[in-house]
Formats: structure tokens, C-alpha cells, sequence
């Protein structure tokens, strides 16, 4: 069987999805949350060097290569703010960070 | 320079005492206001000779500046000098300094003195702006002052509950009244296009006849223009219907019951009703109203009278009775004797009241004739002069002379000229004003033989304090005494008399030979039995309350225990109180508790302010629920707008459906 962009695409798709459902079926830790981000990210990765790979078109490569830079900064950007929450607040629980709750 | 003068220095003395009464102390305002008034009043002596004996009329009215000046509505501040207005002055000001006096002795127990003087002499700013009007624009600005003044004179001792009471009814009463008044002036300039005395009068006559369309109805525009002036008066004047408050404006300190509520404002209707003379001339059927009403005032108020045991109460009614008199003088065309009334009855009302004042304060603040009696022991001067006023007011004298006290002069007069004036309304006026000479013989002679004759009702301790008032309040009664005995015989001939012509000048207008003849009613063309009979019957009223209050003293007592129908009708006043209280008091009270809770709480309040600011709360509370707090629930919401606008440009594009 050919592997072509479809399938490529399809797993981009489920990561995607799985991603989503990792922020939103998680009740409980919010490091969840963060690899969830990071595995949504990744799927837009496969996406960008699959249509780069089909088109020939090296762009795509060089943009999956910066996301990888911008999601490497956001994991440590989010779990440095999640340190100094823990220091604030005691936990890290999703269900008690509603401080917006109007 | 001389009107200027009389008008401005109680204004001057007002502002001084209301302004600076801390400054100038209790003592201080007094004296400052009382040489003010004095100052006034005998200018206002200079005045009346220039004006009424020399005859020196000035040509223009002085003006101050100009109030409004607004499209055709023109008014302006200014004094208009005739000899109704020069009367007006000497009455107005020799009453109110004497009340001035008088009020430096009787409210020497209180500390607010200021103010009292500084209200004292507003009012007689008031009514002077009130006299010298020369538009019906400044008279109502008097008018509604001296109604000001009354009521702040009324309610001054506002703590307590039934003075204020009394103060607001009378301001009430008096709305009623002005509500027709207010209505007369705006009709008199939509149909003279001025409200400028001279212009109204000068056109009055063309206007007489003429009607106008109301509601499919044909009015008399004059007629219908003097019954609403004449409601004014009525208001202010305490008639029939309208006379509610004054009983209970004696509530009010006693000089001001003297001034305000006895010689000056309660007479400014009457004033009212001679000024637009000029307007009542044309326009008889309102003249015979003016009449009819004046005469059942006169005999109704003095019924009421008869059975009242409060001293000012008494005296209160009195002046209704007498006003009435007044007004069914000047309903049969004779102004100039309605006038001559006014200006004696000043004078002894005046004197009962000040003396009601004096027995008052001597006996520490009691008002119940039931408790007084024998007095004329503890108060020889007061007693004295009292009797000079009641025999003023019953009108003793001798018949077919000017010979006698003010009262019988005046009254008399008025009495023959309603006989003279041979209508309807006149003889109806002559009989209902003959009962009530004998009705006011009656209760005048029963205040003074309850009050200074018989045995003492006092109680023992009351009596050995009673005292004769210091000489301040003397003085104000010696003179007004002096007034009372000798005003009606040496003003006959000026008011009513042979000089009445060149007394009057212009300020009165006569429209047919009848009215003229006012000053002649003593003539021979009369019936003996017309001319006898007011002294007749108050012979009858004497000797009646003689037997009754002196010599038969049980009789009345039974007469109260028996508690018969008529007794309990007069003791009530006619019930109008009551019925007051239920036609217009209890529905209005009704109404507007009505208003208040389902008007303004429920629908205004419910649909509007309380309304908005419950739904929007309402909203609010289910909008904020959806700020939940939890950031996964914003990135989902922000994900399913993503994917919505994704799937919006991507069917768009590719343009399937």
C-alpha cells in the first residue's frame, strides 16, 4: 500500500484531535494540558512537512523547525508560571484555577 | 419720595431683624423694627392728608422698574397712590406698629423675637406692595407674600403639632381661593391684553355685555372675570365656604391674630373687590354673588360665635360676621361704606384682640372663657378698654346722628344702604345683616360678662397670678381705643358723608344714582323702623346676654348640658369641618395614598427605575455563569469559533450549497 498525504494528514488529524480532547476531558492536571498543546503542535508539524515533502516546497520544513523552537519556549515559559503558581497557590489543581469565575 | 419711603422701611426692618436678628438680639430687632413702623405710620398720617383731605392725587403711579416685559405682558414694580391706597396705609400701618409694640411686651417670654419682628414686618411690606399695586401682576405678588407671611405667622410656634396644622390649612384654603384669582388675572389679560390697572379700567366699559363660548355656553366675559377675582377674595377673606382657616389660624400668636387675621390681610378680598370697582360696576351679576355670599357669611359666622368658648375663637368668627358686612357693602355698590368698615373695624378688631392678648398673657396662656370670669378686678385697664372695643363692634350710638362709637357709624351705614339698594340681593343682605347685629351684640357682651363679670371660674392659683399687662402692651391699646371711639365719627363725612366726593377722587367707581347715595342713607327718605333697627337689636343682644351670662348664668349651662341638636350644629360650626374632612380631605388623602402605592410604587417604580435594575440583574446573573473561570473552557469556545469560521470561508470558497 502507497503511503501518501491523506494518511499523512489523517494522523495529523488524530493527534489533533487527541490533543483537544486532552485539554478538555482533563479535569485534573494542568501538565496534561501543556503536553496536550504540545502534541496539537506536533500534528500542525506532520501537516507542514507532509505538504512540504508532496510540494516540494522546502518552506514548510524550515516553519516546522520554528515551531519546534516556539514550542520548546512555550513548554518552559508554562511550566516556569506553573512553578511559581504552585508557590502561590498551594496546587496546581485545572479545577481549582478559576480566579476568573465571574 | 414720601410712598417710597412708607413702602421700604418695613422691608428695611424686616431684612434687619430677619438678617441680623442674631446681631441685633431679641431686644435689639424689636426696637429697630417697632421705630420703623412708627416712622411709617406717620407717614402714612402725611400721606392721607396730601392724598384724601388736600386732594393731591399724583398723576403718575411711581415706578420702580419694570418685573416682566414679555411679548404683551408688561408689568412693572411700582406704587400707585389713591386714596383707597392712602386708607389702606393708615389702617395697614397704624395697626401694624401698634402691633409691633404690643408684640415687644407679649412675646417677652420668647427667644425667638427676631424672627417674629423680622415676619411682622414682611407682612407689612407685603401688604403694602399689595395696596400700591398698580397691576394685578404686583397685587397677586402681595397677595400670595401676605398669605406667606400668615402662614409663617401662623405656624410660628411650629412646635406645636396643631399650629402647624392650623398654618398648613390656612395656606390650603387660601389656594383654593388664589386658584380663582390666578385664573381672573390671566383671563383679564387674554381679554384686555394688559394686566396694567388703568388700561383694564379704561376698557372695562366697552367689554361690559359682551359674552364668550364655553363649552357650548354663553359666559358674561366681566361677570365671569369678577367671580374668579372674587374667589380670591373669598379665600382670603375668610367668606362663606372659604372660612375655615381663619378660626384656626388663632393658633398663631395673638398680635399677629390682631394683625394679619383681624385688620390687615383678612381685608385685602374687600380691598380687592373696591379697587376693580371699576370692573364690578359692569358686571352685576357678580356684584349680587359678592353680596349674597358677604351677607350669609355675616349671619352664618356670627351663629357660630354664639356657642364658642375660646376667647380668639369668639373674636375670630367676629371677623368673618364683619367681613361679610364689608362685602355685601360693596355687593350693593357702596364701595365707599365697605371701605369705612374696613377702615373702623381695623381699629377696634384690633382692640378686642389685643385685649383678648392681654387677658391671655395675664392669665399665663389660658384661652378658655370657661376658666375666666370676674377678671375685671385683676384687669381694671384691660377690662376698660375691651368695653370700648365691644361697644364699637355692637355698634352703640344714637340713631339719625354720627354720634357714637366706629362700629355703629360704619355698620350702620352699611346696613341703611343695603336697605336703599331696594334688589334682591340688598334686602336679603339688610335682613341677614339686621339678625346678625343682635347675634354680634350677643356674643360680643358674652365675652366681655364671661371673661370679666360674674363669679371667677379660675382656679385659685391662676387668679392670685393674674396681672395687669406692663405699660408696652397698654399703650398700643390705649391708642387703638382711641381709634375705636372716635374713627366712625370723624372720617364719616371724608368716607361716606358730604366730602366723600372730593375724598374718593377717582379711586371708587359709581355706575347709577343708588349707589351714590350711601353717605345720605341717614336722610328722611328712610323708614324709621330701618334706621332704629340695627340699634334695636343690639339693645336685644345686650340685654340677652346680660340675662344669660349675668344674671341667669344657668341658663346657658343648661342650655350646653342639654346638648340639643342646635347647640351641638352651632358648637360644631355647622359641621364644615366634618364635611370638609369627608368630601375633600379623606379622598384626596385617599387618592394620593392610592397614587403613592399602586401609581408611583407599583407602576412607576416597577416599570421603570426598580424594574430595568431587577431584569438587568436578572440577565446579568445567568450571563455571568458562563465566565466559568476554568481556561480550558475559553480555549474550547475559542477552538469551536475557529472551527466554525473554518467551515464558514471553506463552504464559501469552494461554494457548495
Amino acid at each position: 500500500m502507497e503511503i501518501g498525504l491523506g494518511n499523512y494528514l489523517s494522523v495529523a488529524a488524530i493527534i489533533f484531535t487527541l490533543g483537544i480532547f486532552g485539554i478538555f476531558l482533563n479535569k485534573k492536571n494542568v501538565i496534561i494540558i501543556l503536553m496536550s498543546i504540545e502534541l496539537m503542535l506536533l500534528a500542525v508539524n506532520i501537516n507542514l512537512v507532509a505538504f512540504s515533502a508532496f510540494l516540494g516546497d522546502l518552506v514548510g520544513q524550515v516553519f516546522a523547525l520554528f515551531v519546534l523552537t516556539v514550542a520548546a519556549a512555550e513548554a518552559a515559559v508554562g511550566l516556569a508560571i506553573l512553578v511559581v503558581y504552585f508557590r502561590n497557590r498551594g496546587d496546581i489543581d485545572v479545577e481549582n484555577i478559576n480566579l476568573m469565575k465571574g | 419720595m414720601l410712598y417710597q419711603t412708607i413702602v421700604l422701611l418695613p422691608a428695611i426692618g424686616a431684612l434687619a431683624a430677619g438678617l441680623f436678628g442674631k446681631w441685633l438680639g431679641p431686644r435689639g430687632s424689636g426696637i429697630v423694627t417697632c421705630t420703623l413702623m412708627v416712622l411709617t405710620a406717620l407717614l402714612s398720617f402725611i400721606a392721607f392728608y396730601q392724598v384724601a383731605v388736600a386732594g393731591n392725587v399724583p398723576e403718575q403711579a411711581v415706578i420702580f422698574f419694570t418685573w416682566f416685559d414679555v411679548g404683551a405682558l408688561e408689568a412693572d414694580w411700582a406704587i400707585r397712590v389713591d386714596t383707597l391706597t392712602v386708607v389702606m396705609f393708615v389702617v395697614v400701618n397704624t395697626v401694624s406698629s401698634m402691633v409691633h409694640i404690643y408684640s415687644v411686651g407679649y412675646m417677652s417670654h420668647d427667644p425667638y423675637r427676631p424672627r417674629f419682628f423680622a415676619l411682622l414686618s414682611m407682612f407689612t411690606f407685603a401688604m403694602l406692595m399689595l395696596v400700591t399695586a398698580d397691576n394685578f401682576l404686583q397685587l397677586f405678588f402681595g397677595w400670595e407674600g401676605v398669605g406667606l407671611a400668615s402662614y409663617l405667622l401662623i405656624g410660628f410656634w411650629y412646635k406645636k403639632p396643631s399650629a402647624n396644622a392650623a398654618a398648613i390649612k390656612a395656606f390650603i384654603v387660601n389656594r383654593v381661593g388664589d386658584f380663582g384669582f390666578a385664573l381672573g388675572i390671566m383671563a383679564i389679560f387674554f381679554v384686555f391684553g394688559s394686566v396694567d390697572f388703568d388700561t383694564v379700567f379704561a376698557m372695562a366699559p366697552s367689554m361690559a355685555g359682551r359674552e364668550f363660548e364655553f363649552l357650548g355656553q354663553q359666559f358674561d366675559i366681566l361677570t365671569t372675570i369678577c367671580l374668579l377675582l372674587f374667589m380670591g377674595a373669598m379665600g382670603k377673606s375668610a367668606q362663606f365656604l372659604l372660612h375655615t382657616w381663619l378660626p384656626d389660624a388663632m393658633e398663631g400668636p395673638t398680635p399677629v391674630s390682631a394683625l394679619i387675621h383681624a385688620a390687615t390681610m383678612v381685608t385685602a378680598g374687600v380691598f380687592l373687590v373696591c379697587r376693580c370697582s371699576y370692573l364690578f360696576e359692569y358686571a352685576p351679576g357678580a356684584l349680587a354673588v359678592v353680596a349674597v355670599v358677604g351677607a350669609v357669611t355675616a349671619f352664618a359666622t356670627a351663629t357660630m360665635a354664639l356657642v364658642q368658648y375660646d376667647i380668639k375663637r369668639v373674636i375670630a368668627y367676629s371677623t368673618c360676621s364683619q367681613l361679610g358686612y364689608m362685602f355685601f357693602a360693596a355687593g350693593v355698590g357702596a364701595y365707599d361704606a365697605a371701605m369705612f368698615h374696613l377702615f373702623t373695624h381695623a381699629f377696634f378688631k384690633a382692640l378686642l384682640f389685643l385685649g383678648a392678648g392681654s387677658v391671655i398673657h395675664g392669665l399665663g396662656d389660658e384661652q378658655d372663657m370657661r376658666k375666666m370670669g370676674g377678671l375685671a378686678k385683676q384687669l381694671p385697664w384691660t377690662a376698660g378698654l375691651m368695653i370700648i372695643g365691644t361697644l364699637a363692634i355692637t355698634g352703640v350710638g344714637i340713631p339719625y346722628t354720627i354720634v357714637g362709637f366706629a362700629g355703629f357709624v360704619s355698620k350702620d351705614v352699611i346696613i341703611e344702604t343695603a336697605y336703599e339698594a331696594a334688589t334682591a340681593p340688598g334686602l336679603f343682605a339688610f335682613w341677614m345683616g339686621l339678625t346678625a347685629v343682635a347675634m354680634t351684640s350677643f356674643y360680643s357682651w358674652r365675652v366681655i360678662f364671661m371673661t370679666f363679670f360674674g363669679k371667677s371660674r379660675a382656679g385659685q392659683q391662676a387668679l392670685e397670678q393674674a396681672h395687669e399687662s406692663p405699660a408696652v402692651m397698654m399703650i398700643p391699646l390705649i391708642i387703638l381705643a382711641l381709634g375705636a371711639v372716635f374713627a366712625g365719627a370723624a372720617f364719616h363725612s371724608f368716607f361716606v358723608g358730604a366730602g366723600q366726593e372730593h375724598f374718593w377722587q377717582e379711586a371708587l367707581l359709581f355706575v347709577g344714582d343708588e349707589h351714590a347715595v350711601a353717605g345720605m342713607a341717614d336722610g328722611p327718605a328712610l323708614p324709621r323702623w330701618v334706621v332704629w333697627g340695627p340699634f334695636a337689636m343690639m339693645l336685644v343682644g345686650l340685654v340677652w346676654s346680660y340675662h344669660w351670662y349675668i344674671r341667669r348664668p344657668d341658663i346657658p349651662q343648661r342650655i350646653a348640658d342639654n346638648n340639643g341638636i342646635l347647640y351641638r350644629f352651632l358648637l360644631n360650626k355647622w359641621y364644615f369641618d366634618e364635611i370638609y374632612d369627608f368630601l375633600f380631605v379623606e379622598p384626596t388623602k385617599k387618592l394620593g395614598h392610592f397614587l403613592w402605592k399602586q401609581g408611583d410604587g407599583w407602576l412607576i417604580d416597577g416599570f421603570g427605575p426598580d424594574g430595568v435594575a431587577t431584569s438587568v440583574l436578572a440577565t446579568t446573573r445567568r450571563i455571568v455563569k458562563v465566565q466559568t473561570g476554568y481556561v480550558y473552557h475559553y480555549a474550547f469556545v475559542m477552538l469551536i469559533g475557529i472551527a466554525l469560521f473554518v467551515t464558514y470561508y471553506y463552504v464559501r470558497s469552494v461554494g457548495a450549497f
